[in-house]
């Protein structure tokens, strides 16, 4: 394990001072669409999770203390920007909480620095990430309606994933977040950019000299990380060719073009057969049965698509930006790592100040292994959290797709028992 | 006529005897000439087909020169008032030898394939004893894996451009049809007389039976085309969802490798996908036989059309004859009494020529008693040949109608039974999946 340089990517570390995130373009529609599921009670709430049957899914329902939930988008206009306002719902029966019920208005903003101030705080602890600022693309309807679905979802899980975790769930900034009715004052307080800055600094200064030997353990986590991301990220690409309509280079012959398209196209058959029908006599009643069936296979495959969208895309992505988090993570493990060393060295070099840089290196050494510890600890946590997620949205999609061909071969089968009826008898049985 | 052959070319020995021996025989006789163009041929440079049409000379083309030069698209509103795309071809029309050496402007105008149809039906049914040259295949075939397989494809118009020429070249080349004063206008003119012309040639009392399953068969055919095409496009688009799924085996069973708890049941669920992958190229082939069954009954309107063109025919010459008839009676009737009904050229000159005697008026008389004789008896008989291909000719469509509800009928059964066959497969897969998610 030879030194290797740790590139420093700065954009992780720089307080987005970006203040876009979460503007609007002109929404008129200024409420959610009604008959929004939300549930109400802690127990109704239960029932969002997935019951795992795993022992460790059920208990952490069983002793889940910290309820949060994420709904009614409403657009806010002021004299100077657009942006959508989130209403985050807490239910606790926790003492350090004054109450047991709170409710606070939050923007996409409020919800970055909280997470900025979490990985400040522990900066080897693996959190969440949160849904992207802008969609891939260029897409043009970024603040449309399903736009800010697919965010509320996202902010939604990103709040429970910082409540399930046994250290970040009992963060000052966690609890301020969800509790006070206006998180400006409390975004203004503490170190936050300046710290931030001269953390950059120190990391380039580290950089510079590299890495001595990374501990066997976080080598290997390295690698997996690299090979998790590229797979995440084939997966996601994937999944987005089968769902939305995205072409493969033009040199292919035989584009592979998305379910979308196919239903589309299917769609074409029914007006076809009916016109068949009526021209027809003794075949009119089988034609407008095949009409019939085409429409139902096509509904049944359009919501087949929307089921993938919500709950497989999301997912999928979801492990894209973790892998990105993991990267992160590990980047700043190495720079503690590399402090660490740097004065250790110092320590080791020079004569005069030995005291001084003693203590210095005492207080590196003992970070350094705070961080480790931090990492190793929460690294299982999330290998696990990652395999139940995925699992989950894998079965999930397999249940999806088994339903959609049961209730195809329903409706087939039940053309051609109506088909059987009609004719004269004799047609054989099939297997 | 005897040509002497210098040559020792045996082809040329041939020809030259095949002439003599037409000649003798009193064949046709531009045989010879041809035969005699063809010996020129062997002795000379190659001729091409347009040239070889050329050479036996018809008066048109000693005149003109035609050409079906280009194909364009054109959209439009069709009869029933939907839009639609086609092809027009240009028909090219050039003066044969100018003189002075400059090449004229040619006269052009735009036709579509069905303009062609209507000349040909003309042609058939007006000249009823020649063998009018056929047009060139009406549609494409519906083949799936090409990407454009229609009508518009360019490989096909290209190809039937050069069918249409041919077809122009034909008539234009034949001794009686050449001179058919509707085929000309087709290459000269415009404005379509064929349309009118059309209703000219239909029959006066059409046998509604048959003008009801005309119709019924151009509809079934547009019917079963479009459904053919959307078939067409609906495996193309599925195919490529089903082979999408391949990557997920791969990426699965690379996933697989770095994972320690995840490994085994990403792997196995790879190559479930591997395995739904695959699948769809059995579904499509089973597919491909519903649509053969479906073609069968495309290429049967064809032949239901043209026995409903041969009752046309039939009905259309019964009709001319009784027509004749009626004619001749009204003539006799005239010469008989004396009377002009009907402004006719025999009464006219013998008003301006003066009467003729009376030996030559019973005479006339005489002899038209015979071509009505003769004429009734052909009324009568147009007449049965008429009821007995409208009795024949209906018994075979009821046949034929009750052997086309049933093989739908299964054909449609069995599109159920396969589409049943693909989902079983589908649920088996995916269950497959699913039990190998669950054990992660």
């Amino acid at each position: 394990m030879s030194g290797h340089t740790v590139p420093a990517d700065f954009s992780e570390h720089m307080l987005d001072l970006d203040e876009d995130e979460d503007l609007e373009v002109f929404t008129k529609n200024t409420s959610l669409p009604d008959g929004s599921p939300m549930p109400n009670s802690p127990s109704s709430m239960v029932n969002q999770y997935r019951l795992e049957d795993d022992d460790e899914g059920q208990e952490a329902v069983n002793t889940k203390d910290i309820f949060v939930t994420v709904d009614h988008p409403e657009s806010q206009v002021t004299a100077i920007e657009t942006f959508v306002l989130y209403r985050v719902v807490t239910r606790t029966t926790r003492s350090d909480f004054d109450s047991s019920e709170y409710e606070v208005r939050r923007r996409y903003q409020d919800f970055v620095w909280l997470r900025s101030k979490l990985e400040e705080k522990h900066p080897t602890l693996i959190v969440h990430p949160l849904p992207e600022k802008f969609v891939m693309k260029g897409m043009v309807e970024r603040f449309n309606d399903d736009f800010i679905e697919t965010r509320r979802r996202a902010l939604h899980r990103f709040l429970n994933k910082i409540s399930e975790h046994p250290i970040l769930s009992y963060s000052q900034h966690f609890q301020v977040f969800l509790t006070a009715q206006d998180l400006a004052p409390h975004r203004k307080q503490g170190p936050g950019f300046l710290s931030r800055v001269g953390e950059t600094v120190r990391a380039v200064a580290n950089s510079v000299r590299g890495l001595k030997s990374r501990p066997e353990e976080f080598a290997v986590m390295q690698e997996y990380v690299d090979d998790f991301s590229n797979k995440m990220c084939c997966m996601d690409k994937v999944t987005q060719r089968i769902v939305k309509e995205q072409r493969v280079s033009p040199v292919s012959v035989l584009s592979l073009i998305s379910c979308v398209e196919y239903v589309d196209e299917l769609k074409q058959y029914s007006p076809t057969y009916a016109r068949w029908g009526e021209l027809e006599e003794e075949l009119t009643e089988p034609l407008k049965g095949m009409a019939s069936c085409v429409v139902q296979c096509s509904k049944e495959a359009e919501e087949h698509i929307q089921h993938l969208s919500e709950v497989l895309v999301p997912a999928l992505h979801e492990y894209v930006l973790c892998a990105e988090t993991l990267k992160a993570v590990m980047r700043r493990r190495d720079n503690i790592q590399a402090e660490f060393e740097a004065k250790n060295e110092a320590l080791l070099t020079r004569k005069v100040e030995q005291e001084a840089l003693q203590e210095e290196v005492d207080v590196l050494a003992d970070r350094m292994e705070q961080a480790n510890n931090s990492l190793k600890g929460d690294w299982l946590r999330w290998q696990r959290s990652m395999k139940t997620d995925l699992r989950s949205a894998f079965i999930s999609a397999a249940e999806k797709n088994v339903e959609y061909y049961e209730k195809c071969l329903a409706v087939w089968e039940s053309f051609l028992v109506s088909q059987r009826a009609d004719s004269s008898g004799g047609q054989e049985d099939v297997a | 006529m005897i040509i002497e052959t210098k040559s020792a070319d045996p082809n040329q020995t041939i020809f030259s005897a095949l002439s003599c021996a037409c000649a003798e025989n009193r064949q046709q006789s531009t045989l010879p000439a041809q035969l005699t163009a063809a010996a020129a041929a062997v002795l000379w440079q190659p001729i091409t087909m347009a040239d070889s049409m050329v050479e036996r000379g018809t008066a048109l083309l000693r005149k003109l020169e035609i050409n079906v030069a280009e194909a364009e698209k054109r959209t439009g509103k069709n009869t029933v008032n939907m839009q639609e795309t086609y092809t027009v071809y240009l028909i090219e029309i050039r003066p044969a030898e100018t003189e002075g050496g400059t090449p004229a402007a040619p006269d052009t105008l735009w036709r579509r394939y069905s303009e062609f149809e209507l000349l040909r039906t003309y042609l058939l049914v007006t000249y009823p004893y020649i063998i009018i040259p056929p047009l060139p295949e009406k549609r494409a075939e519906f083949v799936w894996h090409k990407l454009s397989a229609d009508n518009l494809d360019p490989d096909f118009v290209e190809r039937r451009r050069v069918g249409l020429e041919n077809f122009l070249l034909r008539v234009a080349s034949h001794p009686v049809l050449s001179n058919d004063k509707i085929f000309f206008l087709f290459l000269t003119e415009a404005d379509s007389r064929l349309k009118s012309l059309s209703a000219m040639f239909r029959v006066k009392n059409p046998d509604k039976r048959f003008t009801a399953l005309k119709q019924y068969s151009d509809e079934l055919n547009t019917v079963i085309s479009q459904l053919l095409r959307i078939r067409a496009r609906v495996a193309d688009r599925l195919y490529g969802v089903y082979k999408v799924h391949g990557n997920y085996g791969r990426v699965f069973s690379e996933w697989s490798a770095i994972e320690k708890e995840m490994g085994d049941g990403l792997q196995s669920a790879g190559h479930h996908m591997d395995t739904y992958a695959a699948s769809i190229d059995d579904i499509l082939e089973e597919e491909e036989h519903f649509a053969d069954q479906l073609k069968e009954y495309l290429f049967y309107t064809d032949a239901v059309r043209s026995v409903c063109r041969k009752h046309e025919l039939i009905q259309y010459e019964l009709e001319m004859a009784a027509q004749d008839l009626v004619q001749k009676k009204q003539q006799k009737e005239e010469l008989a009494t004396g009377t002009v009904r009907i402004f006719s050229l025999k009464g006219m000159t013998s008003k301006l020529f003066g009467q003729e005697s009376p030996e030559q008026k019973e005479s006339r008389l005489a002899a038209l008693e015979q071509s009505i004789q003769e004429g009734e008896e052909t009324v009568k008989e147009k007449n049965t040949e008429c009821q007995e291909f409208v009795r024949a000719a209906w018994d075979d469509i009821e046949r034929f109608k009750e052997q086309k509800d049933k093989d739908l009928r299964e054909a449609l059964i069995s599109y159920a039974i396969m589409q049943i066959s693909m989902c079983k497969k589908g649920i088996q897969v995916w269950s497959n999946a699913k039990e190998c998610f669950s054990k992660m």
